[in-house]
């Protein structure tokens, strides 16, 4: 067992499977002797071939929609979109190809997209997106968001061997910032939430770069917090967040995607909905609102949720 | 400026020799295609499919000629709402398309489908989405995994003149040329992307841009099936041979409307002029004329769809209960099947 970074840890697991299962390939843009934009497939052009690591034109709806020709053909394939901004250039072949697919065809299509995502370094509006919300919203796709390097690649091991289209969400910041030991061999991991630190008084649920700016403002706070890392947001696994919310009856939900419609709106809706009774407060939201991601570094930090603002909202819920 | 508006196809050079036994199986397939179509057409009339319908009325010729020049391992990527005769040719159930047609219960679809939207994986055909031309780029990757295994099979993709203005035409031409995919790009131009005509739709003639990507192309009568196998069998063997894609295009005109809630009356001249070259009367004026009788091959495909519409009414309607089933997959996949062939399609002599 090794400490890895996120991004070491994709790159692990990636190579991991591409080793195990010679049906796995690599698409994408200079993903290949290059590295990638941020060399999540350095090395591996070079051990597996530039077949299996393929450099594609700058095309997103090329890169996806060849990838379910791929995938319908025996294949397993991974695309990586440089920036999970340039996704929507990919959604038709998403949402209408990709998605849809098993449901009216009975034609599975194994294929994994992997989603560069999030802000916090100046990326601008359109290198700073978190979009995952998009897919939830369309039936057929799984969407996966790791928040540490173990479940990353644990996951991206679920992705690449489940039969369906996932969405993988990797937030940016993490790459180089998260880091923890890894097990040389990764095993798949079973998309549900975590509860990564126990409390009693009020639950917070994040995923992403949440999950970490949450644990900062628990302790922070000084109060007895729990915080859930939701780590997939289709399946959505409302039963270890409503056991939270049982046992601390206040809820707040934190994302780094947009307000409306967000991954969180849906947990906040299910809470709302299903455990309205075990709350001693109204349900806190906390998330970047309904703006695009401003380049300059104060205006960025005005609209991302971060430790200070998680903290306020930590102590504004549970004295309320 | 070149437009396609009224220019007359080209004959092509190098047909293979057809047999008796392939002549007669275009024709019995163009035939059912036709009969299948005009039977389906008064199921709707009569309430019996639901939504709209559509039909490849004068464009038989495309879908049979093209898919009689593909090998079973071949796949359709996809057939379009005027290829049903890709579909026949493939040997896709006739009772399962009218039970599909209805929105009964079906093999095919299972109801979560209607009109051409369908395909059978056992045969290689993959069903059409409705924004054209996605399913171009699928075939890119069809072709891709065929090439990077090493396997001796092509893809084929249907789409029609108007398709040509989208990106995702552009990202699959490029893409098969690039990386040299074994992608036959069948362009059916019947003069109308519902009712906009080729003059309103490209500035250059989208055959003509073949050449600017790099690839092969030919441009063939639409409406004789053995001009457009002839086409598709040449660019399937160049493909095979590493020589990349090819665009045919397979002039020809729809006669009735986009569905068959289109009275067409934007195309009236044209329709009137190209009812004269109906395919299939054209086709077994031929074969007439070369010794060969059609008729035996009518009467079978009376029966069959005779057959097939009494199965297809007797199943039941979906189980309401089934509608939110079947949204992801479990399992291990199964992948496009390398084609059972029941077809009598073309063999190399």
């Amino acid at each position: 067992m090794a400490v890895e970074t996120y991004l070491e840890a994709i790159t692990h697991a990636l190579a991991q499977e591409m080793e195990r299962d010679e049906r796995v390939m690599l698409m994408g843009e200079d993903i290949g002797s290059f590295g990638g934009a941020f060399k999540a497939t350095y090395g591996l052009s070079e051990k597996f071939g530039a077949a299996r690591v393929r450099d594609t034109p700058i095309a997103e709806a090329g890169i996806v929609g060849t990838a379910v020709g791929a995938a319908i053909t025996g294949m397993r394939p991974v695309c990586e979109m440089q920036f999970a901004d340039f996704v929507a250039c990919a959604f038709d072949q998403i949402v209408n190809v990709a998605a849809k697919m098993h449901y009216r065809l009975g034609l599975a299509v194994p294929l994994t997209i992997r989603l560069p995502s999030g802000g916090g370094f100046a990326g601008g509006p359109f290198h700073s997106q978190n979009p995952e919300a998009w897919f939830m919203h369309a039936p057929g796709l799984k969407v996966f968001a790791p928040s540490t390097p173990r479940d990353a690649a644990g996951l991206l091991c679920t992705a690449i061997r489940d039969p369906n289209p996932v969405i993988f969400m990797e937030n940016k910041s993490l790459y180089r910032r998260a880091k923890e030991e890894v097990p040389e061999v990764v095993e798949e991991i079973a998309p549900e939430a975590k509860v990564v630190r126990e409390g009693e008084d009020l639950t917070v649920v994040a995923y992403g770069a949440m999950v970490g700016a949450a644990l900062a403002a628990a302790e922070a706070s000084g109060r007895s917090v729990e915080v859930i890392d939701l780590r997939t947001l289709v399946p959505l696994d409302l039963r270890t967040v409503m056991d939270s919310v049982a046992k601390t009856s206040r809820l707040l939900v934190v994302d780094e995607a947009n307000e409306t419609c967000a991954a969180g709106a849906q947990v906040a809706a299910a809470v709302g909905e299903h455990g309205f009774e075990l709350l001693d407060a109204p349900v806190r939201r906390l998330a970047t609102p309904d703006v695009p991601i401003p380049f300059s570094p104060p205006l960025e930090a005005a609209v991302l949720p971060g430790v200070e603002s998680i903290t306020k909202a930590i102590d504004e819920l549970a004295d309320y | 400026m070149a437009t396609t508006a009224h220019r007359e196809p080209v004959a092509p050079a190098g047909t293979p020799a057809l047999g008796a036994a392939d002549r007669l199986g275009l024709y019995e397939h163009m035939l059912l295609m036709r009969r299948v179509e005009e039977k389906g057409l008064s199921l709707y009339k009569q309430g019996k499919i639901p939504g709209s319908f559509y039909d490849g009325r004068g464009q038989e010729a495309i879908g049979v000629g093209a898919t009689w020049a593909l090998a079973a391992a071949d796949v359709v990527c996809s057939p379009l709402i005027r290829d049903l005769g890709a579909h026949l040719v493939r040997g896709t159930d006739l009772a399962s398309i009218f039970a599909h047609y209805m929105g009964r219960e079906n093999e095919l679809s299972h109801g979560r489908e209607g009109n051409v939207h369908f395909g059978d994986r056992r045969l290689g055909v993959v069903g059409m989405v409705s924004m054209l031309p996605d399913m171009m780029v699928v075939a890119c990757g069809c072709a891709l995994s065929f090439r990077m295994r090493g396997e001796d099979r092509c893809a084929l993709t249907f789409f029609g003149d108007g398709a040509t203005s989208r990106g995702d035409w552009h990202e699959a031409m490029n893409w098969a040329a690039v990386d040299a995919l074994p992608v036959v790009f069948v362009m059916e131009n019947n003069h109308f992307a519902y009712s906009t005509p080729g003059s309103k739709q490209f500035k250059v003639d989208p055959i003509e841009r073949a050449a600017g990507y790099g690839i092969a192309s030919d441009s063939v009568d639409g409406n004789d099936p053995e001009a457009v196998f002839a086409a598709v069998h040449r660019a399937r063997a160049r493909g095979l041979e590493g020589g990349g894609p090819t665009l045919i295009e397979a002039v020809t005109m729809r006669m009735h409307g986009h569905g068959a809630h289109d009275s067409a009356e934007y195309a009236a001249d044209l329709v009137a002029e190209w009812a004269e070259r109906d395919p299939l009367d054209r086709y077994r004026t031929l074969l007439e004329a070369d010794g060969l009788d059609p008729e035996p091959v009518a009467a079978a495909v009376e029966e069959r769809i005779a057959a097939a519409v009494a199965a297809a009414l007797a199943a039941p309607l979906p189980d309401p209960a089934s509608a939110a089933s079947g949204v992801f997959a479990t399992g291990e996949p199964e992948p496009l099947g390398p084609g059972r062939a029941p077809w009598s399609g073309y063999r190399e002599p």
